[in-house]
């Protein structure tokens, strides 16, 4: 069957959705279980899980097969791009709301709480001797209950560390290396639309790794920041907001790292992907500038001014 | 490729046909309508007189807030869903969804969703009962444990919400029939390709606040802890920030469904329909700058407090338009009233009124003394009753026979809307009084000077109840034996769905009509 | 003493109701009807309720408007009436002035809101602070310049609640100790709470803060007329949300200052109390009335708790182990629960009491008991 331009392709009846649904209802009321301490949990957890890889599995391997097959026509195609560039914008605003959450907290809750505002109030009466600062080492509850407080702050912070000691900071050399991995994405796309696989897969093959070697870099920190810099989840809010903006970016790398991954290998070991038709990696590869933007202003937000 | 329905359970399981996925969603809604109502009726019970009778205070709140997310996330989006599904392809010429596919995923999610989130009544300690609004920290440090699953019952409505405006707008976007401009699209299109781009904006700051609150319970973070350096408004923020777009994903499909229904009987086309399409707009817009007049009270500073009452009463002007553009239509028309009709006109009266209280409440010294009263209640159900509810009913009656090729009983469907109508003003029109006078919601007990209004309350509202059992009782009885219906159904209505067959083929416009 | 409600209003509109619902005696029904916004005793509350009856009158006149000219069109423009449907269905002119007459409105609206928002807003220059806190289910009073503060607990008896007998006259607005405060001063109301989000409301002032665990929120009122005025807690907070009545009574300055002297004299005996030494049966009869007071609603009476949220005393290994671990619960609280630090809330003698109580009762029968002199070392840490 050749695409018939006139004819958009419905698909036949299908059973990836429903298992679909099965697997991510397993996988979150394992999670939830798992949480409230149940030992069921993490292996209703994990069925979950698995099942819901298969199914994706599965399902990319259907799409893939159609549009081989010649079932989809450019008006598909088109909605496949429309869907992609809208699922980006429900994730632009998903980290919104932990950008809110950061500048809110600095904007109006730390200044309130310092005593600032109508209501300096809050300050005598409540948190007497907090001021204000960010990154926030002293938290309220370590100025009000010392010893036996339980929201304290990180022992250090992970801001800029000046000029001087500019090269041993972690934060530039993964700012450098998600910039660089945007970079030869954008090449690896280049060599695509000349035709030259060997360039493509070089270039798709350098990001993976830059990708990899971002999340290591990064799980490295959260090392270094838990065992020897006291940041912590439970950090007051300086460590809720570096570890939840870091998190999810960081999760979102992992993301983006796996998806490039698999179109890395469905070009070397399948030949996939032609100069105009090759939206899969496409998608990919705007999934891997968006995350790379969150970064630049995450790096900023966080690191430079935090 | 011609495939009429498979056989059984697996049509339904594994379709990926846009007519019966929007009946999924359709019976989906309505069951989750009546779950939410049986909801409301223990609490309209427990507060038929002063004093604890019937339930537990803690279990009150429970119910309190499953009838809150159970009709807004259960029932009234979930059948805007389905009327888009049903009627969007059909409306501009296209053969189906633009991802079948991922449109059935986008339904079955929710049935596992709503039943994880029921099972919390269960649970021990008991399911939700910090309100619809889970307010932090009664919704985290001492919320029950059930929390968690409802945290996660959030997440994965959110995945299917988000899914599903995607796929809307891919639709409407990419499969218009050739001819078929932007603004030649039906209203109903119109509004819900700007509900679905709402939907995209806010449901993944849902998401977000939600997992702020699951890493403050179970991870130690302190977001909305001030002893951490957090604030407990700071989920306000977020949380109405989704919110009140969230009020109008409720309510704009519901300005589209009106703005066919009323110039089909008035015999005579839409009035202003640019100027809909902008009132829609600017509408949207205006959504994302008002959040805050749900925080009047929790103490912003007063330049935040002004702006956010100023941008909420602006929102009256592009609703306004609406209102008179509909009015306009009726103006010197030629009109009848048939039961979607009737459904209509209450709709624009009724929820108008809702909008007059809303601009009451957006004036933010005065909201000292409505907020959190069922001043508050008698608005939001004003709206979102008549309005949301009562525009659903009128699209089932209107395109019920097009659905099912039977038409229903006029005298029946005439039947439910005067018992619905009566009941729910009975029901509602109260709480005005019941709420200036001093009462706050989401308590079981009160003083006996609320006493009488509340008993009228509770009347009216096992009234309305009675109501919609009727309107189901009519709805299966037309599937099963309504007379034949045309393929026109009303006397001269427009759009392409008229222009199929009754009830629809299975498949439709699998080449692009033309558009005149 | 005043009970402001709302005004009668016109009777015979309520007249058809009352028929229906079988009430006969109109004027003893008055506040039952109450439907109106009562105009209160602050000028502030006064600027509200004309600002809600101006709004008000707005709708109205829009509403008679727009729905007077859809009733004329579904009267006339009816096809029963053989009218042929005309096919107008634009006009700019239109357009343009039903957007810029609404505009018009609004800002008639807003500019009188502005004026009384920003009054409202002004605490400024007070003459006398209260700090308020929000516990679940009470709340604590604390005058900040007088060195004085207790809790305040709905009194109105369980037995009404459940319907065993007659509800009183002030059912579920009644308040063991009420807030008294001064008329013509103006008070500032520092707004907070200990545990979940709270809101101080109180009609009649035109008040209504919520109370954010560590914020203070502000608000302010000066009372015109002495009386007594109610109100509740407007923020879900938890079980007995509905159960945390507000009682204010506003007395003249002299008035106030007799009071507030009596209530030093007794706060300075309850003190004095710490030191005495007593039999066991005081304390567990003390102690019982505090656990009704302060730790049923949690615990229940009967001991049994509503697990997992709120534990069991009945038996428990907390209530069954050493007496200090079980003080240190009640004084400090457990942090990250809903168990609170009843230190702050109670009397040495009071906890003294109830720790002795929950030692004894149900069956518990630990024999032992504690003195308000043990809890005062506990405090200070010895
Ligand atoms: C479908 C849902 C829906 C809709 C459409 C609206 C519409 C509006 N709402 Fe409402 N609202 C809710 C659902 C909705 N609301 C819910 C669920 C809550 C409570 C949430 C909770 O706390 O649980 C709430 C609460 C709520 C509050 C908070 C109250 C409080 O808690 O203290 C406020 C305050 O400003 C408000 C305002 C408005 C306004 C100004 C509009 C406007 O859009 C209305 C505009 C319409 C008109 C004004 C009528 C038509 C206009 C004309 C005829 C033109 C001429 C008119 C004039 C110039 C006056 N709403
Ligand atoms: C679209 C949304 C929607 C809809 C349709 C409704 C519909 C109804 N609502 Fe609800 N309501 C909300 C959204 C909605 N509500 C929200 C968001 C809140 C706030 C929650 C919170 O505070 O957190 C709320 C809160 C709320 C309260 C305040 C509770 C409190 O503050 O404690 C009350 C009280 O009367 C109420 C009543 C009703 C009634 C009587 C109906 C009726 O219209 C329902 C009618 C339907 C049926 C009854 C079902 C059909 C009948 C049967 C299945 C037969 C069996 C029936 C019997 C047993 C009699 N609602
Ligand atoms: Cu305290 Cu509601
Ligand atoms: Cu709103």
């Amino acid at each position: 069957m050749a695409a018939n331009e006139n004819v958009y392709y419905v698909p036949a009846q299908s059973r990836l959705p429903l298992l679909a649904s099965i697997a991510l209802f397993l996988t979150v009321f394992g999670a939830a279980h798992w949480l409230n301490g149940s030992a069921k949990g993490p292996w209703i957890f994990l069925t979950g899980a698995l099942l819901f890889a298969a199914v994706l599995w599965s399902w990319f391997a259907t799409v893939i097969h159609e549009n081989m097959a010649g079932l989809n026509n450019q008006q598909l195609k088109r909605s496949y791009v429309w869907a992609m560039g809208w699922f980006i914008f429900s994730e632009v605003m998903f980290f919104a709301a932990f950008f809110g959450a950061l500048f809110y907290v600095r904007t109006f809750a730390l200044p309130w709480l310092s005593g600032a505002g109508d209501t300096s109030s809050t300050n005598e009466f409540l948190w007497p001797g907090f001021t204000e600062q960010w990154p926030l080492m002293t938290t309220p509850d370590m100025v009000r209950h010392g010893e036996q407080a339980v929201m304290t702050g990180p022992a250090e912070n992970m801001s800029f560390p000046g000029f001087k000691a500019m090269l041993g900071w972690l934060p530039l050399w993964n700012t450098l290396v998600l910039v660089t991995s945007s970079l030869t994405v954008h090449i690896a796309h280049g060599a695509l639309k000349n035709n030259n696989r060997k360039s493509f897969n070089l270039w798709l093959g350098i990001t993976v790794l830059l990708g990899i070697s971002f999340v290591a870099l990064q799980a490295w920190e959260y090392h270094h920041a838990y065992t020897a810099m006291g940041l912590t989840l439970n950090s007051g809010i300086y460590g809720a907001t570096f570890f939840m903006l870091t998190g999810f970016h960081g999760a979102h790398v992992t993301i983006g790292t796996l998806m490039l991954l698999i179109m890395w290998l469905r070009s070397v070991l399948k030949n996939h992907f032609k100069p105009h038709d090759s939206f899969g990696f496409e998608a990919a590869s705007w999934y891997w500038h968006f995350v790379d933007v969150v970064w630049v202003v995450l790096f900023f937000v966080v690191y430079i001014f935090g | 490729m011609e495939h009429g329905p498979a056989k059984g359970l697996t049509r339904w399981l594994f379709t990926t046909n846009h007519k019966d996925i929007g009946t999924l969603y359709l019976w989906f809604s309505f069951t989750m309508f009546l779950l939410g109502g049986v909801f409301a009726m223990v609490i309209r019970a427990e507060l038929f007189e002063p004093g604890l009778q019937i339930v537990e205070p803690n279990f009150f709140n429970q119910m309190t807030t499953m009838h809150g997310l159970i009709m807004v996330f259960g029932a009234v989006m979930p059948a805007f869903v389905g009327l888009a599904n049903w009627l969007i392809p059909l409306m501009i010429g296209a053969p189906d969804m633009a991802l079948p596919r991922m449109n059935n995923w986008s339904f079955w999610i929710l049935p596992f969703a709503f039943c994880m989130l029921i099972s919390t009544l269960f649970m021990e300690g008991g399911g939700p009962n910090f309100g619809w609004t889970f307010y932090a920290p009664l919704s985290t440090t001492y919320a029950p444990p059930s929390v968690t699953f409802f945290i996660f019952s959030i997440h994965i409505m959110g995945a299917s919400s988000i899914m599903g405006a995607i796929n809307i707008i891919a639709t409407i976007l990419n499969l218009r029939a050739p001819g078929m401009t932007m603004m030649k699209m039906p209203l109903f299109v119109w509004t819900w390709l700007i509900t679905a781009w709402l939907l995209i904006a806010v449901m993944p700051v849902l998401a977000g606040v939600v997992t702020m609150m699951l890493m403050d319970i179970h991870f130690g973070t302190s977001f909305f802890n001030a002893a951490g350096g957090g604030d407990p408004v700071l989920f306000q923020h977020i949380f109405w920030f989704f919110g009140h777009p969230e009020v109008y994903i409720m309510i704009l499909p519901a300005f589209g469904i009106v703005s066919a229904i009323i110039p089909t009987f008035a015999r005579k086309p839409l009035f202003g329909y640019s100027s809909m399409v902008y009132a829609t707009a600017a509408i949207a817009f205006l959504s994302f700058i008002v959040w805050a007049h749900h925080m009047f009270t929790a103490g912003m500073p007063l330049a935040g407090e002004l702006f956010f009452m100023y941008a909420t009463m602006l929102i009256a002007i592009p609703t306004g338009v609406k209102v008179f553009n509909w009015v306009a239509t009726m103006f010197r028309g030629a009109m009848t009233f048939e039961t979607p009709m009737l459904f209509s006109i209450a709709f624009v009266v009724l929820f108008t009124i809702g909008g007059f209280s809303g601009l009451m409440l957006a004036i933010a010294p005065a909201d000292f003394q409505y907020h959190d009263t069922y001043f508050v209640v008698a608005h939001f159900h004003y709206v979102l009753v008549p309005g949301a509810i009562f525009s659903i009913t009128a699209a089932v009656y209107y395109w019920l026979p097009k659905w099912c090729g039977r038409m229903y009983n006029e005298l029946m469907g005439k039947t439910h809307f005067w018992l619905a109508f009566i009941g729910l003003n009975l029901t509602f029109f109260p709480m005005h009084f019941s709420g200036l006078a001093g009462m706050p919601r989401r308590i079981p007990d009160y003083h006996m000077m609320f006493a009488d209004w509340n008993m009228i309350s509770s009347m009216g509202a096992f009234l309305f109840a009675g109501a919609q059992v009727l309107f189901l009782y009519i709805v299966i009885s037309t599937i099963v034996a309504g007379r034949k219906a045309s393929d026109k159904v009303w006397e001269n209505p427009e759009g392409l769905e008229w222009t199929v067959a009754s009830p629809a083929p299975y498949h439709t416009f699998s080449r692009p009509p033309p558009i005149q | 003493m005043k009970q402001r409600a709302g005004k009668p209003g016109s009777p015979w509109l309520l007249a058809p109701v009352l028929a229906g619902v079988g009430y006969p005696a109109l004027a003893a029904e008055v506040e039952r009807w109450a439907f109106n916004m009562i105009e209160g005793v602050t000028p502030i509350s006064r600027e509200i309720h004309g600002l809600h009856m101006e709004m008000f009158w707005w709708c109205v006149a829009i509403g008679v408007l727009v729905f007077g000219v859809m009733l004329f069109s579904m009267i006339f423009h009816r096809k029963s009436r053989g009218v042929k449907a005309a096919q107008f269905h634009e006009n700019t002119w239109l357009e343009i002035t039903w957007t810029v007459l609404p505009i018009v409105i609004l800002v008639l609206m807003a500019l009188p809101a502005t004026r009384t928002l920003i009054n409202l807003y002004d605490t400024d220059e007070a003459d006398m602070d209260i700090l308020i806190t929000g516990y679940q289910w009470r709340w604590k009073y604390d005058y900040v310049n007088d060195d004085l503060s207790f809790f305040s607990n709905l009194s109105t008896p369980r037995e009404q609640i459940d319907g065993l007998v007659a509800k009183g006259p002030y059912y579920l607005l009644e308040v063991d100790e009420p807030l008294v405060v001064p008329i013509n001063q103006k008070i500032r109301f520092l707004i907070t709470a200990n545990d979940v989000i709270h809101s101080w409301w109180v009609p009649a002032f035109g008040v209504k803060k919520d109370a954010i665990p560590g914020f203070i929120k502000e608000s302010w009122a000066t009372i015109i007329e002495p009386g007594i005025y109610r109100g509740q807690c407007a923020e879900l907070c938890g079980q007995d949300h509905g159960f945390m009545p507000i009682v204010v009574e506003a007395k003249t300055e002299a008035d106030y200052q007799v009071w507030l002297s009596e209530k030093q004299a007794e706060m300075a005996a309850i003190r004095e109390l710490t030191a005495k030494t007593f039999t066991f049966d005081e304390l567990y009869q003390r102690g019982e009335q505090v656990y009704l007071r302060a730790c049923a609603a949690c615990h229940q009476a009967n001991g049994e708790g509503v697990p997992p949220t709120f534990p069991a005393l009945k038996g428990d290994s907390m209530v069954t182990g050493p007496i200090a671990d079980h003080i240190e619960v009640v004084v400090h609280g457990v942090r990250g629960t809903a168990m609170q630090a009843f230190g702050e809330q109670l009397s040495e003698v009071d906890i003294a009491a109830v720790v002795t109580y929950e030692r004894n009762a149900w069956g518990n029968n630990m024999g032992d008991m504690t003195q308000p002199i043990d809890i005062y070392n506990h405090k200070q840490g010895k």
